[in-house]
């Protein structure tokens, strides 16, 4: 799932101070799982904003919806009705949410209530990691389902480096080595075989190397 | 705000410090009216949401009430809530009213004395405190 984090309140305040109405926008998807954005973060935080402006002094009327995905069009359409006397519309959706809203809405300011944090899986209740960089040529086949580019700090093709010590990595004793990982599940699997591979470099234009990504699926695309 | 009356709002877990009410009435022991107390399953079913929204209404304290440590009749509902408090305490500091106003307390069902200790105790400090910012807000708001 995407993973996200509510700004500092200040910082919030900051953006709807200027208007008199707002409609703060939730997402049922990936933000409601990791507890940044959903319904009941929609509900915290208007009341958070509310008090906070009537602790200073003035008021703001916060309108509350929640979609059911913020990055589809479908669904953004429903804002439609719950526009009319609008000033701006404050997002608790991940980037992509946002924006599928400030496109759809051209005359309304729109605002992140989020910052948007990685790609990542639930360690443990509350407790989320980041598992995926979308480098669009994935080689979890060959690393034993373990991601050097997301989970090793230097994204090592053929690791480890000797700033492994123990399973950890050199930049904090809680973060695991990936390459540590690879070796140990290798080893699990029978495949050590597959580390004495030398992987080549990676060729980086299939991620963020080659520009803003589209998939087209021309028999789904109208 | 002369002669202030603080309003506190006690969410009270219904195998423990509800029934500690209870037996505070049985023993004939007093506790100030300003608590309201709200029954429920287990001090873990309390959302953060309720909460801050008795904090929005101008609730001036709030206090969540669970088991002993260990004593959950849910397994750990009362740890939860104390990890949710925690939280909402936070959330407070940022929104500008003192975390303070925000307590977990623990008892066990037999502490009828201990329940009107904690409802005296709660009183006296949120009335020392003064009024929330948000009840003062409110209050301003109604007589402008």
């Amino acid at each position: 799932m995407i993973t996200a984090e509510r700004k500092p309140l200040e910082e919030l305040i900051e953006y709807i101070r200027p208007y008199r109405r707002i409609l703060l926008v939730g997402c049922n998807e990936c933000v409601t799982v990791c507890a940044a954005g959903g319904r009941k973060e929609v509900g915290m935080l208007a009341s958070g904003l509310q008090m906070a402006l009537l602790k200073a002094g003035t008021s703001i009327e916060v309108r509350e919806h929640t979609l059911e995905r913020q990055c589809d069009p479908e669904y953004v359409e429903e804002l439609v009705p719950l526009l009319d006397g609008v000033d701006a519309v404050m997002s608790m959706a991940c980037g992509c949410g946002v924006q599928e809203v400030a496109r759809r809405f051209k005359n309304k300011p729109v605002y992140p209530a989020l910052n948007t944090k990685f790609m990542g899986a639930s360690e443990r209740q509350g407790v989320w990691a980041e598992r995926c960089m979308g480098c669009g040529n994935c080689l979890l086949g060959e690393t034993g389902g373990i991601c050097p580019i997301a989970r090793c700090a230097k994204q090592l093709m053929n690791g480890p480096c000797g700033g492994s010590t123990s399973g950890h990595c050199e930049i904090g004793d809680e973060v695991d080595c990936a390459w540590a990982l690879i070796w140990e599940r290798l080893k699990e699997l029978g495949q050590q075989d597959r580390y004495v591979e030398i992987t080549p470099a990676k060729d980086w234009r299939a991620g963020k190397g080659a520009g803003p990504r589209k998939i087209i699926r021309e028999d789904l695309a109208e | 705000m002369d002669n202030f009356e603080p309003v506190i709002v006690a969410f009270c877990c219904h195998y423990c410090a509800y029934t500690a009410a209870d037996m505070a009435g049985s023993q004939r022991l007093s506790y100030p009216p300003n608590v309201k107390v709200i029954r429920v399953p287990c001090s873990g079913k309390v959302d953060a949401m309720h909460v801050v929204k008795a904090f929005e209404k101008g609730a001036d304290g709030v206090y969540v009430a669970g088991c002993l440590e260990g004593d959950c009749h849910f397994k750990n509902g009362n740890t939860k809530a104390a990890r949710m408090v925690a939280y909402v305490r936070r959330y407070m500091d940022e929104i500008g009213i003192e975390p303070d106003r925000l307590e977990m307390v623990m008892m066990s069902a037999g502490m009828g004395y201990r329940f009107a200790q904690v409802a005296t105790e709660i009183t006296d400090k949120i009335r020392r405190m003064g009024p929330s910012p948000i009840h003062a807000a409110i209050e301003t708001g109604k007589a402008a």
